[in-house]
């Protein structure tokens, strides 16, 4: 009960990480396609000023939960997925940087630098951690020695990219709906035309994602055997038309939360299909890492259920309290104060 | 390729670079609070411009800070699962409390610090940068907490093939991780005390915004004093406490070979690790080592040949490293002491001045031999006298590690300059214009 209980958590901090530092990965893609002048670049880094930190927190909680609830898991995961992983916390490193340093000399070639920066450390993750979770859905080829029998282009199979640019796009039409919520003028039209375009690439990719995994997949599995889970992806496919719908009414608020909603149903429709493993072995079933044969000990299980349980509203709370106090566009007062980007 | 070696190399690389940027988040923290509170109190702006300009610095090495931990934690499931699978019940879920406990509120309030200024009432707008520096020192509470269960493991059983919990209040209340935990965060604070005493020495150098600068170097040294001297106290307490659980440890950085009673305390060693013996001892003073590590000056302290080759840890650098640290505390000690009788004639003491300038990289050096005492000195285990480092790896490729500590190397390296030069560049710049 309690593996089942820290499975659908595990789940859901994945998701929240993806739906929060998902609009700041859009973003950072977006950069170089919506802000011409110096100053919308600036309006692009200070929409995610005061979120990109607390929003990567999850990150550290997401892998702090995988170790704390699932150890063996969390060891196997990151050994096997050795390169990929290095390389997101790479890009990561380097998004962060960006992000901090780009205002700091106010020459030409260091802004064009860390704006180069931005995108890839923006980029590079949202692209990876797709991969990375596609190919989880399919399993991963590791042995009985938990060894991988591959390398990073074993992960870069069809399946795999379909996943990872299934990832960008959502994260690019969540990044262009901030974007158009936090500015004004030209860029607020431009960023209302690239969620508007994007979306129609966002709707392919998920229609592909969701019939390749059909086949490539057994993630339909537990959906089969209880339809009534079928809920979920179906509160997908409203949430997506929904940002559409919301869009086309210029209520961008609106829209943001849908596609927010559309990308944290989707993460956890595939971590429902996956249950109950965590980490599929595609050389043998058996081998596969699950909720039950992987987990901490029940004392732990109990003890960091009551911290999650505790905590985690708290946190909730003390975010959207940020989010609130910093809900207004991005002002010229914000960008003439030295504290900004 | 070995990959326990080159994991090894790699974490410590990893984990000293982060530690150059932690230690000034815990103590400069709370010395910006301090500024920020008497801004408050006091409504004079000076104390506005001070909270903003030593804030600035603050936040450039927050972001490598947070961006270098990230790779820590993800360091143990990448390279080394066998302990992540065999120790995680306990020590994940150590690290999994400390972010959502602590590091949640650190990185949220510090973005609403930073750009709130106009947002909140100047009381709510204090109050962010104090739950920042809580939350920091609470933070360094559970990594140091997960440390210290390495060095002494406590409150758990051996079952299912691994080590599970079994006693929760034990891991997290153990007294080693108590005097760890002080030992490590005053030495954040004496790092945040210096910085900032070296930065204003400069600018008084220069008779640059010297009651600005003034200011802020007298809240800095009262800052450093207190805590140099209980640094002293703390690093006793803690050297104890090692003695006690950790005898090989002790036995390396004092570099004492023989079992004996009543050991004294030689100021110049050199060790001889090959032939097991120093080459040098000289400068005696008797049976001081003995009440420096029990408390009792005829105690009996065991030397490193009461354990078998294979179970010490290396000597001469967990030996040397120990001695210039404790030196360097001392030093810290004699310079805020000077300080505080050149506190009101600061500007007419350019010689001291110039010291404290180019005192501020020592208690960062300080802090990264303690934890090289701290690590190597635990070897050859990972968990001490559960599991051994070389049976704690991932079970991956050499190569794949070379290349990863090569783009460690060059990231951080990369990182290191630029955040050390625009730190410096805002820091030589000194404050806006009013």
């Amino acid at each position: 009960m309690l593996e089942t209980i820290w499975f659908l958590l595990w789940g859901l901090i994945w998701a929240i990480y993806f739906t929060l530092d998902g609009f700041d990965f859009g973003l950072g893609t977006l950069l170089p396609f919506v802000a011409r002048t110096d100053k919308e670049k600036r309006v692009v880094y200070n929409s995610m000023g005061p979120f990109w930190d607390g929003n990567e927190v999850w990150l550290i909680t997401a892998g702090g939960v995988t170790f704390a609830a699932f150890p063996t898991t969390y060891a196997v995961m990151f050994s096997t997925l050795y390169t990929p992983l290095l390389l997101i916390l790479f890009t990561l490193i380097i998004r962060a940087v960006s992000l901090e340093f780009r205002n700091k000399i106010a020459s030409q070639s260091w802004k064009s630098f860390w704006d180069a920066c931005l995108f890839i450390g923006s980029f590079c993750p949202a692209l990876l951690f797709g991969v990375a979770f596609a190919n989880i859905f399919q399993g991963i080829p590791f042995d009985s020695n938990f060894i991988f029998q591959g390398n990073l282009l074993t992960l870069l199979n069809p399946y795999g990219l379909v996943g990872g640019i299934l990832f960008v796009a959502l994260f690019l039409v969540h990044g262009a709906l901030w974007l158009a919520i936090k500015s004004d003028g030209a860029l607020h039209r431009r960023a209302k035309a690239a969620a508007a375009g994007l979306w129609i690439f966002l709707l392919v990719m998920a229609v592909i994602f969701l019939i390749y995994s059909w086949f490539a997949t057994t993630l339909y599995k537990n959906y089969l055997a209880n339809p009534v889970l079928f809920v979920l992806p179906l509160i997908t496919v409203v949430a997506l038309l929904l940002t559409r719908f919301f869009i086309a009414g210029e209520s961008f608020w609106k829209a943001w939360f849908a596609s927010g909603a559309t990308i944290l149903t989707a993460v956890l429709f595939g971590v429902v299909g996956l249950f109950p493993n965590l980490f599929p072995s595609s050389i043998d079933p058996a081998l596969s890492l699950t909720a039950f044969n992987s987990s901490s000990s029940q004392l732990t299980l109990t003890i960091m259920l009551g911290v999650v349980i505790v905590m985690v509203p708290i946190v909730i709370a003390y975010q959207t309290w940020a989010y609130y106090l910093f809900r207004g566009k991005v002002d010229e007062v914000m960008l003439a104060s030295k504290e900004s980007y | 390729m070995d990959p326990i070696f080159l994991s090894r190399l790699q974490f410590a690389a990893t984990t000293l670079f982060h530690f150059l940027f932690v230690p000034l988040t815990l103590g400069l923290a709370i010395i910006v609070a301090m500024m920020e509170t008497r801004y408050v109190r006091t409504g004079n702006p000076e104390y506005k411009r001070m909270t903003k300009f030593w804030g600035h610095l603050f936040l450039i090495n927050f972001v490598v800070g947070v961006v270098t931990g990230i790779t820590l934690e993800f360091q143990f499931g990448t390279n080394w699962s066998r302990y992540s699978k065999y120790v995680g019940d306990i020590f994940g879920s150590i690290l999994a409390i400390e972010a959502t406990v602590a590091f949640f509120m650190e990185s949220t309030f510090l973005a609403v610090w930073y750009f709130g200024w106009n947002k909140l009432s100047p009381k709510m707008h204090a109050a962010c940068i104090w739950i920042v520096a809580i939350s920091s020192n609470v933070s360094a509470y559970w990594i140091i907490a997960a440390n210290a269960w390495m060095q002494n493991p406590v409150g758990y059983e051996i079952r299912n093939g691994r080590a599970e919990l079994n006693d929760f209040i034990a891991v997290v209340t153990q007294p080693y991780a108590i005097t760890n935990y002080l030992h490590t965060i005053f030495s954040g604070f004496i790092i945040g005390g210096f910085f900032v005493m070296g930065i204003s020495a400069y600018h008084l150098l220069r008779k640059n915004e010297v009651s600005f600068f003034t200011k802020s170097f007298r809240m800095a040294l009262v800052f450093s004093l207190i805590f140099s001297v209980g640094e002293i106290y703390m690093g006793d307490l803690n050297g104890k406490e090692m003695s006690r659980l950790q005898p090989e440890k002790t036995a390396a950085a004092e570099a004492l070979w023989e079992t004996q009673k009543g050991v004294g305390f030689s100021m110049l060693v050199i060790p001889d690790e090959r032939n097991e013996r120093n080459y040098v001892e000289m400068f005696t003073i008797p049976k001081f080592l003995s009440f420096l590590t029990k408390g009792d000056w005829d105690a009996e302290v065991k030397g490193l040949k009461s354990w078998p080759l294979e179970d010490r840890p290396p000597v001469t650098l967990v030996f040397a490293s120990f001695r210039i640290m404790v030196g360097l505390g001392f030093l810290f000690v004699l310079l805020t002491v000077i300080g505080w009788f050149k506190r009101n004639k600061l500007e007419s003491s350019p010689l001291y001045l110039r010291i404290m300038l180019y005192s501020i990289p020592l208690p960062y050096i300080a802090a990264l031999l303690g934890w090289i005492v701290t690590e190597v000195g635990r070897q050859p285990w990972i968990v001490y006298h559960v599991l051994r480092t070389n049976q704690a790896a991932s079970p991956i490729e050499g190569s794949q590690v070379a290349v990863s500590l090569a783009a460690f190397i060059i990231v951080y390296t990369l990182l290191g300059f630029v955040a050390f030069f625009l730190m410096a560049r805002h820091a030589k710049n000194g404050p806006e214009p009013v």
